[in-house]
């Protein structure tokens, strides 16, 4: 059985989102449980396989038991099999969450819509994740891109469309790019394997439609996890989908198409070719801090929560791009420790929009006064979450942090020491003003104080289980850093 | 020095976090949550004793709690400079805590739970600072104090409240992040360990002007020790009740700020590194700065507890000086000033607060005559200003003393051109009170409250019997306390052996 668990890992959610949909047709409770049901079993499975992975090493399963170069492989290695529990981990608290959620925010009529196309959404990111052949990351991508623009739209909020057709057209340019890439790609080698690709290209590196197909790869995925500036899609399209949506979009999509990038930068391309033959990093250092600065004072300016949460994503995602771009083991074990942490972090923000979007019906701090008193448990984790997005010690924010500033020291490059310190003070103003509002001013309206909370605690405790695990990963931060410094360690070791 | 490897130190910390717990699930019940609060005070304090008998004795404790990730320890060690710091604060919390009792029952203030919790939370993180043994542990707890002090600062809620408090938390947070991280990140990847180690660590490790950055770095980031230009928080603060002032902004977080300053001039930089490359010096004249500019300001300010707040930022300043002349009786002194600036300035926001609630004044102007219905709590303020001043035989004297023969002996002839002038500004802002107190006749001003409070008619839950003798102080608990930290700034004068004894470990390595 555990054999065949790579395959698993992408079947599990793909006949889940069948038979979420036969079986939701009868009675729709049963959609949510299959697909937490579903989400929690390919956990399980990721997680196993990490652990198999760390003990025996990369394991590489053929699909049909065909021959790679021929047939379509599956590889779990230190990198992917850290990616696929992160990921699996957090579909599966996402799909916690959405039961009472999905059943009052999108209404009881969409509801197996939703969780059909979540499944899907997962299918493909896990996909994407376990895959070594470059064109099923194509097939997959395009799987998650079109459940994903679905899912934007699939709320009731109005100008959730407009901002789907905008996720869609953007997200279909960054689709085209990677495959251009790919088919640049085969068209100078032959083969589609990623394995044998990295065997193929080096002499071809000084090929100008090699070094297009990188450049295609990077504006492509780049467009899909928001790098900026080719992050206009993402303000709205996270800020107008349904908080579920809106989570698994920030915590889940941006760090799968990331990781496709780093894929392809470090296991079909080589470390050497990235950092020395192309001028790609010298690009990063100078978007990243731009991106991050920008971000933070973008963020400040918001009082609609969604769209200051978007904002600071495109910050966050600046800091996994300036570890990778810094070259060294301890930066990029900082940016793979921050794909872990931003998806918690940003998961959980989102959700803990939902929940007070959910009770009070409001989306903009401002009106958030007195939340401490009406939303006593709310309040303390909306503290947790931002004390760890400010990086404050003993939170899984700072650990992230620490290893990009020490990666940047080690680079030379002190200059990025300000910009990640300033992003942090800017991150505490914008959160600060959230938790005095929540705790040191009266609410507005008196009545609001009698008015109790009735949040479901489905949707309470998987917010409170990442916030858990901040912590947690901020005290006992050498779990995550294990298999992260192991994966880094990889990725720049293969020479 | 023989280290015992122990979780003593981790208990310490932890008892008033315990304490924290149980004071917020009494909420509802007031007597048995200041209960807790005296309860964990007195067994801190005990354990802090029986560490300090060890310590004497030439003993270390030491403890890892556990590893964050490799490189980076959550660890506690105990050494003298570690214990001399909370023996201090941990004895005068005990004081401070009857002393709250009394402040918050008489004016019956709100959300006293959170008040007490955060009090306990409070101290725990000074502790963790005292008894670090590495940069990050210090810098964690140094960060908790910080956040938790918050609600204290913020206490009233009312608009200036909150402003005062965000300036607080917008300048001790942000120098700590904005500086004092960056050092800590520098450190690391020059010396590749935070440890606090005798004699410093980074010597011989990174080129002039990195060591000179990083100094710069810490100084500016450990903003908690009030050096100009990042003091202002500090009289921001002051909108706090006063027992908060009392402890935190005249022991617990200001000392945590001087406290951290010595432990990196000692353990991180070293004496011979930073006299070396002439830091000393620099820090003795910005200190000197901050002494004398800061006692001008006191000057003017009519607000009594303003006026003490300016006077803590130049107090603060003697420890650093101490510390950076280097001389080993200067840092003697500047050691010793921790413990006897601490009981003088906590009698005198102890009065501040007694004058308070008796008589709900708090400026300066205000106070004509009123050392005849208070005659204890003037008197208190009387030895504690004098104390202040440096006049023999109150403890305040000894470090003045200390640090001028440092300065002789290290050739530093301009400071004592500062410890003079500063004297005479100490004297010139603080004596004029104490001669309004008892000279002056008193104003025939708006008609004396007997019971301050806001608008509640009953009686307040405090034996409050001076009514009976003519006299108006405060209540009991609260003349209590200030009276016996009077008695210690005249005790720290005849026995300071204990302190001293440890002041010279220190120094001696």
């Amino acid at each position: 059985m555990s054999l065949h668990f790579p395959v698993l890992v992408v079947l599990i959610p793909l006949f889940g989102a069948l038979l979420t949909f036969f079986a939701g047709l009868f009675r729709r409770t049963w959609a949510w449980h299959i697909t937490t049901y579903a989400t929690l079993l390919s956990f399980v499975v990721s997680l196993d396989l990490l652990m198999s992975v760390r003990a025996t090493g990369r394991i590489s399963y053929w699909l049909g038991g065909w021959a790679p170069p021929w047939g379509i492989e599956y590889v779990v290695d230190y990198f992917s099999g850290y990616i696929l529990v992160v990921i699996s981990f957090i579909s599966f608290m996402i799909a916690v969450f959405a039961g009472p959620y999905v059943k009052k925010q999108i209404g009881p009529e969409r509801e197996l819509n939703f969780f059909v196309l979540y499944l899907l959404l997962i299918t493909g990111l896990l996909g994407m994740v376990i895959t070594g052949d470059i064109f099923n990351v194509y097939v997959f991508l395009e799987i998650a891109s079109l459940s994903g623009y679905a899912l934007v739209a699939v709320g009731k909020k109005r100008g959730a469309v407009v901002a789907s057709y905008n996720y869609l057209i953007l997200g279909t340019v960054g689709a085209v790019f990677v495959l251009l890439g790919i088919g640049h790609l085969y068209m100078v080698t032959g083969t589609l394997n990623m394995a044998d690709l990295r065997e193929r290209l080096p002499d071809l590196y000084h090929s100008r439609v090699v070094l297009t197909a990188f450049v295609f790869f990077v504006i492509g995925f780049g467009l899909k996890f928001a790098l900026f500036p080719l992050h206009t899609w993402l303000l709205s399209a996270h800020s107008l989908a349904p908080s579920a949506v809106s989570a698994i979009l920030a915590a889940a999509v941006l760090k799968v198409n990331l990781y496709a990038l780093m894929r392809v930068m470090f296991t079909v391309f080589t470390p050497a070719f990235v950092y020395e033959a192309v001028p790609i990093t010298e690009i990063f250092f100078v978007i990243t801090p731009i991106a991050i600065l920008v971000s933070s004072v973008m963020a400040l300016a918001q009082t609609n929560i969604k769209r200051m949460l978007a904002y600071s994503s495109i910050g966050q995602i600046g800091f996994i791009v300036l570890g990778i771009a810094l070259a060294n083991e301890t930066a990029l074990t900082g940016s793979l420790l921050h794909m872990l942490n931003h998806a918690l972090m940003k998961g959980g923000l989102f959700l803990l929009a939902g929940v007070i979007i959910y009770q009070t019906d409001r989306y903009h701090i401002t009106d958030w006064k007195g939340l401490g008193k009406t939303m006593p448990l709310t309040m303390l984790v909306f503290t947790i979450y931002g004390l760890s997005m400010v990086g404050v010690p003993l939170t899984a924010g700072f650990v992230s942090k620490w290893y990009l500033a020490i990666g940047a020291l080690e680079a030379g490059r002190w200059y990025f020491i300000p910009v990640i310190l300033v992003s942090s003070l800017l991150t505490a103003v914008y959160f600060w003003r959230i938790i005095e509002w929540g705790y040191f001013h009266e609410p507005d309206d008196p009545e609001d104080a009698k008015d109790r909370c009735h949040v479901p605690w489905a949707m309470m405790i998987p917010i409170m289980v990442m916030a858990f695990l901040l912590l947690f990963f901020g005290v006992a931060a050498f779990i995550p850093e294990g298999p992260a410094r192991q994966a880094a360690a990889m990725l720049l070791g293969m020479q | 020095m023989e280290a015992i490897h122990s979780p003593l130190p981790f208990y310490v910390m932890a008892v008033s976090l315990i304490a924290a717990g149980l004071i917020r699930l009494s909420k509802d019940r007031p007597n048995l949550r200041e209960f807790w609060t005296i309860g964990a005070a007195l067994v801190k304090f005990s354990l802090v004793l029986v560490m300090l008998r060890h310590v004497l004795a030439g003993q270390t404790f030491s403890y890892r709690l556990l590893t964050v990730f490799p490189g980076l320890d959550i660890a506690f060690r105990v050494d003298p400079l570690g214990i001399f710091f909370a023996v201090t604060a941990s004895l005068l919390w005990i004081i401070t805590s009857f002393y709250s009792i009394g402040y918050v029952r008489a004016l019956d203030e709100h959300a006293q739970t959170r008040y007490f919790t955060a009090f306990a939370v409070a101290l725990s993180a000074t502790m963790g600072v005292a008894f670090s043994a590495n940069l990050f542990t210090s810098f964690i707890f140094y960060e908790i104090i910080t956040l938790c002090t918050f609600p204290l600062v913020a206490h009233k809620e009312t608009p200036e409240a909150i402003r005062g408090a965000r300036l607080y938390l917008t300048y001790l947070l942000g120098t700590s992040i904005a500086f004092q991280l960056p050092a800590i990140f520098l450190t690391y990847t020059t010396a590749g360990t935070l440890d606090f180690t005798a004699g410093g660590i980074l010597a011989g490790k990174g080129s002039d002007t990195l060591i000179a950055i990083i100094f710069v770095l810490f100084m500016a980031g450990i903003a908690k020790a009030a050096l100009m230009p990042f003091h202002s928080w500090l009289p921001a603060a002051m909108v706090a009740p006063t027992p908060v002032s009392a402890l935190l902004h005249a022991v617990a977080v200001v000392k945590t700020g001087v406290f951290m300053i010595l432990r990196v001039l000692l353990d991180i930089f070293g004496v011979d590194l930073l006299g070396d490359l002439g830091l000393g010096t620099a820090l003795a004249y910005a200190a000197s700065f901050t002494i004398v500019v800061s006692s001008v300001i006191a000057l003017r300010q009519d607000n009594l507890k303003a006026r003490l707040a300016y006077s803590t930022i130049s107090q603060l300043s003697y420890v650093i000086l101490g510390a950076a002349l280097l001389a080993p009786a200067a840092v003697t002194g500047g050691i010793m000033h921790i413990v006897l600036h601490a009981f003088g300035k906590i009698t005198l926001f102890f009065t501040a607060g007694a004058i308070y609630v008796a008589a709900h004044k708090t400026k300066i102007s205000e106070l004509d005559g009123i050392g005849r219905s208070m005659p204890f709590t003037m008197t208190a303020f009387t030895i504690g200003a004098l104390s202040m001043i440096g006049v023999p035989p109150l403890g305040g004297f000894l470090s003045k003393w200390y640090i001028t023969l440092g300065a002789v002996e290290a050739g530093q002839f301009p400071i004592l051109i500062v410890l003079v002038v500063s004297t005479i500004l100490n004297a010139c802002y603080f004596l004029p009170i104490v001669y309004a107190a008892f000279f002056k006749p008193p104003q025939v001003a708006a008609p004396a409250r007997s019971n301050p409070g806001h608008g509640h008619e009953e009686e307040p839950h405090i034996y409050w019997p001076w009514k009976k003798f003519g006299l108006q102080e405060a209540p009991i608990l609260m003349v209590a306390a200030l009276t016996f930290t009077a008695l210690g700034t005249i005790l720290l004068f005849f026995a300071p052996s204990g302190f001293l004894a440890l002041a010279r470990m220190i120094v001696g390595g």
